[in-house]
């Protein structure tokens, strides 16, 4: 009656990005915050053990989270379910694919179990989503399988000046690679450390071939509009609403703006009566050895 | 909905983003894409859409739903979350997520007899199915026997995506119900 059925291609790990597009993703440590963020409008949760604004206060090795956890988070909402697997670490990803997360995250954000290699995605059925800070990295993620580009920022900051620098420099590049002749793009692909067929076709269609959200100190309504006018395609929010003062007004508060991220009136209202954003560090103040968005390469 | 637009666009349709009142006022025919039900439901009811999007389908404008689309267009929801609305107007119950997470989710070739041949190439992404028909018409089956794709009058309802293969004959048919 029907050819068999295909898991794990190409369009199916690219097509759930596509879906969660013009929507927020956001960060939780427990079954209740995947719930208020679900009622909130989320399109996904990121199932942690600890929010990166935690993270850097602790310190120490940051890790996959307890099954336990993430398996509580999975039985507690219907929406898609990300968690976080540290760079490189192919084992753990191999566990949270076990688990039936819906997205992988490889990210800077966990302490990197790899100095040189990122994971082989094209070896999952599970769709991974990894962190760019420029074009050339982005294009390599792809290259590896990565089904999702998330420029970095800089996690558990509440500060989005490394944001904004990161999805400015990958629209400006790609912009730039759109007005080059087809002579200029070999040397474009050598500078950019990316393979020569991908940066031909990003100068050719004008954007990356899957979704790129944006990530990385977006703590208000106004932030996650500003990332959608830049050019993303979602917004993830990481710190910025469980470590404010009323984070289900935030989280639905940051969903709206994330629609309606070109009309200021709705971002005017929206913005209202919040209570405390989270405090926040300025990424200036950081020392570099601080800085996750440095991780990944 | 950028694969929506395209294919629309490459039959010749005008097409506008709907996301108030006054847009959908606009309109001659409704797709509902993809994206997570939940969403859909909260902004359409804070943003007011909710309500003139029910009337307009009891009024018979027609719409093309796909995936979160068809969740969105059941008259019952097998496994909806707490106080989930759809809009209605289709006579069947949906499950959603009815495969599992997203390490479930395939791509396939469907025999859909209304189309007639070639086979509609699909792709199944955290996907619903319908699990029992009122007065809809199933259009397509798996090889199990689930409904994928349900018809009402102007009401068409896929539980998978056909505009991410390029498939273009349900558009059609659709665009042949705004025309009328």
């Amino acid at each position: 009656m029907s050819a068999a059925p295909t898991t794990g291609t190409a369009r199916v790990k690219r097509g759930l990005a596509e879906m969660l597009k013009g929507g927020v993703i956001m960060d939780v440590v427990t079954a209740e915050q995947a719930r208020i963020a679900e009622d909130a409008g989320a399109v996904a949760v990121m199932a942690l053990e600890r929010v990166p604004a935690d993270i850097r206060a602790q310190g120490g090795v940051a890790r996959m989270s307890d099954p336990d956890l993430i398996d509580d988070i999975i039985a507690s909402v219907s929406i898609p379910v990300m968690a976080k697997a540290r760079i490189g670490h192919f084992v753990e990803a191999q566990v949270l694919q076990e688990l039936g997360v819906d997205y992988i995250d490889e990210s800077e954000v966990l302490s990197p179990a790899d100095y040189v290699n990122h994971i082989d995605k094209w070896g999952f059925t599970v769709p991974f989503v990894c962190g760019a800070t420029n074009l050339g990295e982005a294009l390599r993620r792809i290259t590896e399988g990565a089904a999702m580009i998330r420029s970095k920022g800089e996690a558990g900051t509440g500060d989005v000046s490394e944001a904004t620098k990161h999805i400015r420099t990958i629209t400006g590049e790609i912009n730039a690679l759109k007005s080059k002749s087809k002579d200029e793009l070999y040397v474009a692909a050598k500078e950019l450390q990316a393979p020569y067929e991908l940066v031909a076709e990003v100068a050719e269609t004008g954007k990356l071939p899957v979704v790129m959200f944006t990530a990385g100190g977006v703590a208000t309504p106004a932030d996650a509009a500003m990332m959608m006018q830049l050019g993303a395609d979602g917004v993830f929010v990481g710190s910025g609403i469980f470590k404010s003062g009323d984070p289900a007004a935030r989280a639905a508060a940051i969903v709206k703006a994330a629609t309606f991220y070109d009309d200021p009136a709705v971002l005017a209202q929206v913005s209202r009566g919040l209570g405390e954003a989270m405090v926040g560090i300025n990424v200036a103040d950081l020392p570099a050895p601080h800085r996750l968005a440095d991780r990944g390469w | 909905m950028r694969e929506h637009v395209d294919v629309l666009e490459h039959l010749g349709a005008r097409v506008t983003r709907v996301r108030r009142p006054e847009d959908l006022a606009a309109v001659d025919g409704l797709v509902l894409p993809g994206g997570e039900s939940t969403v859909i439901d909260k902004l359409s009811r804070t943003f007011g859409l909710r309500e003139p999007i029910v009337a307009a389908i009891r009024d018979g404008m027609p719409v093309l739903g796909t995936c979160a689309g068809l969740i969105m267009m059941a008259d019952r929801l097998a496994d909806g979350i707490d106080g989930q609305q759809t809009f209605g107007g289709l006579d069947v119950t949906v499950r959603r997520n009815a495969f599992g997470s997203q390490r479930e989710s395939f791509e396939t070739e469907l025999i859909v007899p209304a189309l007639g041949e070639p086979p509609v190439a699909a792709t199944f992404i955290r996907a619903p199915l319908v699990e029992e028909v009122g007065s809809a018409r199933a259009l397509a089956f798996l090889p199990g026997g689930s409904i994928v794709a349900v018809e009402q009058d102007g009401l068409l309802g896929l539980s998978f995506h056909p505009e991410m293969n390029g498939e273009d004959r349900f558009h059609r048919r659709f665009l042949d119900r705004v025309r009328v």
